[in-house]
């Protein structure tokens, strides 16, 4: 039986706190809730940055290098906030031979970003998502949530520098 | 604990039940290669040195988290074996960059040993070049991410042993390092308990004690099998 230690405080007085507080709760503070619970911080949040690991960390009292490791390893976390819109592009191998290669080039020639990145007005985020499961429509984009396939690669260019032009 | 009959190279061997197929090899003179595996803790099958072929069946198996069973035909010095440890090999110095000569580990490395043991004079991968972080943060020990094979014997150490957890891996694929508390510099980790085992049972140069000139750092290999020891005997006793 492991001992509960103190019960550390919320980093912030966000009310979103107790939100990611019921999740824990929800699953008894099980040392297994770890991903659900970084789930509920990236949905309440949008990212999950330090603070919060940190909390979840003494919360479910697990080691921080756990949680760290956790949290970098899924492509679902982002440890910084996204910018006002997200494209992500999808690398899986389907895409890549379709052309969003030259996409990922794009972004960092066009705009200086790499996966995981946003611009530094904090605009656009781009995100370099493995497959998507939507092979049959390849080379596909998503941009904020809105898929768009089967598009060339100038096409695609053009798309998004519309996109971009028209969002900011 | 019922006994077990099974044949490795030929040879008939008896284990008892519940044992691995690499301690029954080792128990009985028959050594496989390893890297990941360390005696104490928790086998992974990680880095897949271990693979042997078992009659049956055309997949390989990682001796150290397969346990014996009863008739089992297996070999485990086969060609084709030897020719995917080569490559395993090949690809970990391709990865990092491994220069034996200038390593504080030199002489008395798991890797440089075991490439000697499968004749390893070049690689047929392009060698990477990362330029990793060398850590010496800490005031007695250091840690170069460029030799570091990603074997995870350090974190399970630090987990199961010292009971500490200050070690873990970030990211995947290979982006993979290992990481200390929240990704900070080795002597910020509050955790860390400085008690050393992670540099002794690093199978590399990537974990060293500072101070040590090139092929100056050898491990103490009982350590942590000794500690294990020690427990069960006083648990025992209690």
């Amino acid at each position: 039986m492991i001992k509960q230690t103190l019960t550390p405080a919320f980093p912030s007085d966000d009310k979103r706190w107790r939100i990611v507080e019921t999740a824990m709760k929800r699953s008894n503070y099980q040392a297994d809730a770890l991903i659900e619970t970084l789930h509920a911080v990236q949905e309440a949040f949008g990212f999950v940055d330090e603070s919060a690991m940190q909390f979840v960390s003494a919360r479910l009292n697990l080691p921080a290098s756990k949680v760290y490791g956790v949290a970098t390893f899924y492509n679902l976390f982002q440890m910084k906030p996204a910018g006002e819109h997200t494209l992500s592009v999808c690398t899986g191998t389907a895409c890549h031979v379709k052309g969003n290669d030259q996409i990922v080039e794009f972004l960092r020639e066009e705009y200086g970003l790499n996966p995981g990145d946003t611009t530094p007005d904090g605009k656009l985020s781009f995100i370099g998502a493995r497959c998507v499961g939507a092979c049959g429509l390849a080379p596909v984009l998503i941009f904020d949530g809105k898929i768009v396939g089967k598009l060339s690669v100038d096409e695609m260019k053009q798309k998004i520098r519309e996109w971009v032009n028209d969002e900011s | 604990m019922s006994e077990i009959q099974l044949t490795i190279n030929g040879q008939a061997i008896k284990a008892a039940e519940g044992e691995t197929i690499l301690e029954t090899a080792r128990a009985n003179g028959i050594d496989i290669p390893t890297l990941c595996h360390q005696e104490g803790v928790t086998p992974t099958g990680a880095c897949r040195m271990c693979l042997v072929e078992l009659d049956g069946t055309n997949k390989l198996l990682p001796s150290c988290v397969t346990r014996a069973a009863d008739g089992m035909v297996i070999r485990t010095d086969t060609e084709k074996l030897k020719r995917y440890r080569r490559t395993i090999l090949e690809l970990l110095f391709a990865e990092r960059n491994h220069t034996c000569a200038v390593c504080v580990s030199n002489g008395h490395c798991e890797l440089q040993s075991q490439a000697q043991a499968h004749k390893i004079d070049h690689v047929n991968f392009d060698y990477r070049n990362p330029q990793l972080i060398v850590d010496l943060s800490h005031e007695r020990f250091g840690i170069d991410h460029n030799r570091c094979i990603l074997c995870g014997r350090c974190v399970r150490v630090c987990d199961e042993i010292e009971g500490a957890h200050t070690r873990d891996m970030r990211n995947r694929g290979i982006a993979t390092l290992i990481i200390t508390d929240f990704d900070q510099s080795w002597g910020e980790a509050s955790s860390c308990t400085n008690c050393g085992k992670c540099v002794e049972v690093c199978p590399t140069g990537a974990l060293f004690i500072k101070g040590l000139g090139a092929g100056e750092m050898v491990k103490n290999h009982e350590l942590v099998p000794g500690l294990v020891n020690t427990r069960e005997v006083v648990h025992a006793k209690n």
